[in-house]
């Protein structure tokens, strides 16, 4: 221990403390504050980069959801659109196919009605055709029996037997 | 939370502390300066008189742990010639006396100045009349008057080179960061993990977030400054300021000061009136609380000393063992020891800073404690 405090100098002390205060102030000032306020500087800096580069990759996430689903959506309507326009087909064709079938049947029914009708007009011409023909005929048939008077009674009495026979 | 992993802490930062007890290492492994060493220690017993080898090496050491006051390269044993620098003495006697260091010959001579006479022995100046008789005291120490000793010694000297490089240093990388876009360049480089590594693992854990910030400053200036005059004491130029007691109780004090100033109510009040304790046990817990403020800054001045003038014999003695083996075995076998040593000393060196500057920083945090200990107590 009294080698100890031999030892100790003062002078040494002295100047060891009054460096020692003056470096601390001295790079306070010129070294440590300014190291210390640029290394924090640069650490909010990489902070703000990574939490504006998480943001960035939100975003980017939120946006390709929405691509995605505006696609969805659009592929969904695409879908529709195409069903309905098949559904329309279908439906205009079996319409035009019923119209025209119903068309048909009609335009049948009346060609059938007018055939009819020519039939009737061909029958009834065909009849009144017959029966004036024939009056004609029983007319001169008659004319010529009626002139000769042996012939009609002939006539009368082969008419008179048939009679008999019956 | 904070408080329960704190002692915890403290414990290992203690443990660590010891390490270095056990082990040691030093400066001067560099052949050419074992050279050197021969020859300073030769020039040693030539006015001290040691015959043999040993008790040479024993006064060569004994030199190189004190503080010189001349900056001595290297001896030539034969013509006794000194190869290095004066330094100015610096004496307060009744006035200011100066006069430079080669006044005393490197202790061989009185040295007169303005009519008083000055006898340098053992790197101590004492006054002496003109015969320069020292009159030894029963402590084995001269009784002489010792006028208070400014003088710009080898110390002084590595301290200032240390201040002004340290300077240069953090003063290039601090304006590297405005000239740069915020990123470091040059050499200061080097040293942002360092400052990073002091604010992120020493001061923010044991201060805590919301006051580390002003003792930044101090905390950065010691770490830095006990590594580079540890490191500075490594190389082969016999620098030993750190394992000089002065320097390291002015360190202590600074500390113990700033956790005195800085320390908030709450730490005065678990010193002087222990919360949760029976009151009479408050009464003598108040003293042994108080001594614990300067035993916990005597720890450390007591540390930084001891492991740094521990690695520093070690080492010596190891290379002055080559000169005592003399044979290529012994020899070779004490250079590998050395330079094991020497190795293993650059850990001390940053091993001792950082303890320092974390013992530093726990205490400047027990001072900055906020009230929340309550449940931490019962």
């Amino acid at each position: 221990m009294d080698k100890l405090i031999n030892d100790f100098s003062f002078g040494l002390f002295i100047w060891q403390v009054l460096i020692f205060v003056g470096l601390i102030f001295l790079l306070k000032k010129f070294a440590w504050k300014p190291i210390l306020d640029a290394v924090n500087d640069r650490e909010e800096g990489i902070k703000n980069a990574l939490l504006s580069a998480e943001n960035a990759r939100k975003e980017m996430q939120n946006l390709q959801a929405d691509n995605q689903r505006i696609l969805q959506e659009a592929r969904l309507e695409r879908d529709n659109m195409l069903k309905d326009a098949r559904e329309m087909k279908e439906k205009m064709v079996a319409d035009a196919k019923n119209e025209a079938q119903a068309q048909g049947l009609k335009m049948i029914e009346q060609a059938k009605a007018a055939i009819e009708g020519e039939k009737n007009a061909a029958m009834a011409e065909l009849k009144l055709q017959v029966s004036t023909l024939s009056l004609s005929i029983a007319e001169k048939l008659l004319k010529d029996e009626l002139s000769n008077k042996e012939a009609q009674t002939k006539l009368v009495e082969k008419m008179l037997g048939d009679v008999k026979l019956n | 939370m904070v408080i329960s992993n704190k002692p915890l802490r403290f414990i290992i930062a203690t443990l660590v502390a010891c390490l270095p007890l056990i082990s040691f290492a030093n400066p001067e492994m560099d052949s050419v300066k074992v050279k050197t060493e021969v020859a300073h220690e030769s020039a040693e017993a030539a006015h001290a008189e040691p015959t043999d080898v040993k008790s040479k090496i024993k006064e060569f050491i004994n030199h190189h742990l004190l503080d010189s006051h001349d900056f001595t390269l290297s001896v030539n044993e034969e013509t006794g010639e000194h190869y290095g620098v004066s330094l100015p003495i610096i004496l307060w006697d009744n006035g200011l006396q100066v006069f430079l260091s080669s006044k005393f010959h490197h202790g061989e001579e009185i040295a007169e100045h303005n009519g008083n006479y000055y006898v340098l022995h053992h790197e101590k100046i004492y006054k002496t009349q003109a015969d320069g008789e020292l009159t030894e005291g029963e402590n084995g120490f001269p009784t002489n008057v010792r006028p208070i000793d400014f003088s710009i010694t080898k110390s002084v000297i590595g301290i200032m080179l240390v201040s002004l490089f340290m300077f240069l240093l953090f003063g290039s990388l601090a304006k590297s960061y405005s000239k740069n876009n915020g990123i470091a360049s040059g050499v200061g480089r080097v040293f942002e993990p360092l400052v990073l590594y002091v604010r992120d693992e020493i001061a923010i854990p044991n201060i805590g977030e919301k006051n580390y910030k002003k003792y930044m400053s101090y905390l950065l200036t010691i770490f830095f400054f006990i590594l580079f005059l540890n490191i500075l004491g490594l190389m082969p130029l016999g620098f030993n300021v750190t394992g000089n007691i002065a320097i390291t109780v002015s360190l202590a004090i600074l500390t113990y000061i700033i956790t005195t100033l800085t320390a908030n109510k709450n730490y005065w009040g678990h010193i002087f009136w222990m919360p949760g304790v029976p009151t009479p046990m408050k009464f003598i817990l108040a003293p042994i609380e108080l001594l614990g403020t300067i035993i916990k800054p005597f720890s450390l001045m007591i540390r930084l000393y001891a492991n740094m003038l521990a690695g520093h014999v070690v080492l010596m003695s190891i290379i002055g063992l080559m000169f005592i083996f003399k044979s290529w075995i012994g020899s070779t076998l004490s250079f590998g020891l050395a330079f094991a040593l020497s190795i293993l000393e650059i850990l001390v060196a940053f091993l001792q800073a950082y303890i320092f500057t974390m013992l530093s920083a726990l205490y400047f945090g027990a001072g900055n404690e906020e009230h929340h200990h309550d449940e931490a107590h019962h």
